[in-house]
Parts: structure tokens; C-alpha cells; sequence
């Protein structure tokens, strides 16, 4: 391993990572919920009265975000390795995965992790975990 | 009110994606890419985001209700069960994959270019498949965060 100090941003991720908490910690303080990306989404499919509402307005808001953050300063470079195929196959996996596992990255890795959640906890390794070997394998064994 | 805050912490948690370098896939896949020239910004982005988690979560867990006076509705799963575990492990690998995961991919979505829609669609076309699994086996559908 060799790390890569040109593309390492410190400071502006822990800034960016500090906001995002706080985001989190807004939705569970005002609205009592737990800002989970996926199960957020996922809900929207599957509509109950008197969630509609305050899903769809936090999915704008993360919609709108970039339009928001252009107004203040450029957006950041978005490179995109993945192919269509590809892009359709982990929209797939992460669709379902997420929905099966109960959650995300911000779920469990942010929400979970942070409320000391045990099921998080696991659920945040084994993506962290499969993320790694499947890495190492599509850069390192095929590619 | 209760709109108008969850539209706020979802502009906020967006900004802090686009910040942090996080709607940019290449930088995630730069992070879970050990074995290579690894970037290790993902896990300050975390940490940020557990820092202040921690401390605010500590507090919000001890209210009855919320603010706006809403119920507190968290997770109530305890068990570790198979389901989270090979669910968390495919989701890994779609993160793997193409570097999004569920929240990037929304806030790229107005970003312009056509990728993240289609990554956006084919989630949702995973979870209506999860929906229509769940509702074909037990006629119920859990719900969580």
C-alpha cells in the first residue's frame, strides 16, 4: 500500500465529513429520524401516509445540493471510471444490498455507527469489507 | 416546519458530500483501492461525521420526542441476522464497483451528465425488486433506516 498524498484531502473531508454529521444529527433532532440514504429512498416505494412528505423534502434538498454549493464555489471534479453496463449492475446490487442490509453508508456507517448501533457495526464492516475485494479484484486480478 | 428542516438537512448533508470530494466516484474507489495508490479521505470524512454524530446523537437519544414533536423513530432491529449481513456484503460490492453509493449518487444526480441517472435507476430498480421479493414472500415489508 502506498498512499496517495496528491489526491489526500484532510481537512476538507473532515469539514465536508463534519457537516454531513451534523445533517444527520438535524433530521434526528427536529424530525426524530434517522438519516439513512437508502431506507429513505426506499420508502418512497413502498408510500404510508404522512411519510411522503418529509422524505421527499430531504431527497430535494440532497437533489439540489449541487446547485446550491455551484452559487458558492465551483464543483469539485466527478470522474466516472465505471462504464453503463457497469454503472447498471452496481445501481443493481446497491438497490438491493442496501434494502436487505437495512442501510448504507450514512445509515449505518454515519447514523448507526454513531448511536453505537452493534447491527451497524457489522453491517458497516462487511460493506467496508466486500467495497475492499471488489476493488482488488477489478483493478488488481481483471483489469 | 417539520419539511422545511428535512429539506435543510438534506441540502446540508449534500453540501458536505460535495466538500468532502465524496460525489466524485473516483475519489470513493481511491479510498477502497488499498492495494494501490490508496486515498484515505473516506475515513476522515467518517470520522468528521461520527465526531459530530456522537455528540449530538448523544443528546437527540435522550429526548422523548423531537423538537418539532415528533416520535423518535429509530431502528429496532437487534438481531445480526443473515439478511444483514449478505445485504451489506452486495451492497459493498455495487459500491465497489462504481464508487457510488446511495447518497453520492442523489447528489450528483443535478450535477448534469447522464451516469449517475442511470446508477440512480438502477437502484431504484434494485430496491422495487427488493419490494416486490418481500411483498411475494410474506405479504409484509420491513422498514428501516
Amino acid at each position: 500500500m502506498t498512499v496517495d498524498w496528491s489526491n489526500f484531502t484532510p481537512w476538507i473531508s473532515l469539514a465536508g465529513g463534519g457537516m454531513i454529521g451534523l445533517a444527520a444529527a438535524m433530521l434526528l433532532l427536529f424530525n426524530g429520524r434517522i438519516a439513512g440514504i437508502s431506507g429513505i429512498v426506499g420508502g418512497l416505494l413502498n408510500p404510508v401516509k404522512g411519510e411522503l412528505a418529509w422524505r421527499s423534502a430531504f431527497i430535494g434538498g440532497l437533489v439540489a445540493s449541487p446547485l446550491v454549493f455551484g452559487l458558492a464555489a465551483p464543483l469539485p471534479e466527478v470522474r466516472i471510471e465505471a462504464g453503463y453496463p457497469m454503472l447498471i449492475v452496481a445501481g443493481l446490487l446497491v438497490g438491493i444490498g442496501t434494502r436487505y442490509g437495512s442501510g448504507c453508508t450514512s445509515g449505518h456507517g454515519i447514523c448507526g455507527l454513531s448511536r453505537r448501533s452493534p447491527r451497524s457495526v457489522v453491517a458497516t464492516i462487511a460493506f467496508m469489507f466486500s467495497g475492499f475485494v471488489t476493488v482488488y479484484i477489478v483493478r488488481h486480478l481483471i483489469g | 416546519m417539520k419539511m422545511l428542516m428535512a429539506l435543510l438537512a438534506g441540502l446540508l448533508f449534500g453540501l458536505g458530500l460535495i466538500l468532502s470530494g465524496m460525489t466524485d466516484p473516483s475519489k470513493v474507489l481511491g479510498f477502497l483501492d488499498l492495494a494501490g495508490n490508496w486515498d484515505p479521505s473516506l475515513a476522515l470524512v467518517m470520522g468528521g461525521a461520527l465526531l459530530v454524530g456522537s455528540l449530538v446523537f448523544g443528546v437527540a437519544l435522550k429526548r422523548p420526542t423531537s423538537i418539532l414533536g415528533d416520535a423518535m423513530r429509530l431502528p429496532t432491529a437487534t438481531k445480526i441476522d443473515r439478511r444483514l449481513v449478505l445485504g451489506s456484503l452486495t451492497f459493498g460490492v455495487g459500491w465497489g464497483l462504481a464508487g457510488y453509493c446511495p447518497g453520492p449518487a442523489l447528489a450528483s444526480l443535478a450535477q448534469g451528465g447522464a451516469k449517475p441517472f442511470v446508477f440512480f435507476i438502477a437502484m431504484l430498480a434494485g430496491m422495487a425488486l427488493f419490494e416486490v421479493l418481500e411483498r411475494a414472500q410474506s405479504g409484509t415489508v420491513s422498514r428501516n433506516a
